[in-house]
């Protein structure tokens, strides 16, 4: 399954890139499991996204859950709690 | 419903004006602008960069004004939001309703603004004196946005 991935603000400084995108496995199929997934990157990647950090998911631009199924050609974005106003 | 996200300035007395002007039935416009502090949590602000993510906050913004307008009786809706780098003076948003009265106006102008700060995908970054910092997210601005 190929996958385009956003991070955004303080994420997308913290792990070093906008965007890319992604060929994952199968057993990947939600957005946890997808976050879980990159947290085995490295340390930078552990610390962004893991659970001590408030991390907000955008799967197709809607707000996701953790339960989000998933699919081929999905943009998942990853990013803080917004600021803006 | 306009909604803006953009680079530029905005002229807040034409977009109100063009609001009354697109609909005989609007009795009221209740506005909102938003600007730059030269200080914010104590430090001083020489600069701000706003992100944004192209697509997302527009959709998200729109859908904002979309449920204010079934929460409400509304006319129209206006939102007009920038990004990139601002100054303290500098506009950041503007959120105008119209309706027939003002009750409405009021109301779904506030509810439209308390569920942008928590709601549509920006940030800011603040550069002063003790370098640069992202904002962090308010716990009164979540709070703002639950009592609706």
């Amino acid at each position: 399954m190929r996958i385009k991935l956003l991070y955004f603000a303080s994420l997308r400084e913290a792990l070093g890139t906008a965007s890319e995108a992604l060929e994952i496995p199968d057993a990947i199929t939600t957005v946890d499991g997808l976050r879980e997934h990159l947290r085995g990157r490295g340390p930078d990647w552990d610390r962004a996204l893991g659970s001590g950090g408030a991390v907000r998911v955008a799967l197709d631009q809607t707000i996701a859950g953790p339960d989000s199924p998933i699919h081929d050609g999905a943009e998942v974005a990853f990013f803080p709690p917004v600021t803006g106003g | 419903m306009i909604v803006r996200v953009q680079r530029e300035d905005f002229d807040v007395g034409g977009e109100l004006a063009g609001l009354r002007a697109r609909n005989p039935q609007v009795g009221a416009v209740a506005a909102f602008v938003g600007s730059v502090r030269d200080l914010n949590d104590g430090r001083r602000v020489a600069r701000m960069m706003l992100e944004h993510y192209p697509g997302m906050t527009e959709k998200a913004i729109a859908g904002i004004c979309r449920e204010a307008g079934e929460r409400w009786d509304l006319c129209d809706t206006l939102v007009i939001h920038r990004f990139g780098e601002l100054e303290p003076g500098d506009q950041i948003v503007l959120v105008a309703v119209s309706s027939a009265h003002r009750a409405a106006a009021f109301a779904a102008c506030e509810f439209i603004m308390d569920y942008v700060k928590t709601r549509a995908p920006l940030w800011k970054k603040e550069t002063g004196a003790q370098g640069e910092r992202w904002v962090e997210a308010r716990d009164s601005d979540d709070q703002a946005a639950a009592r609706w």
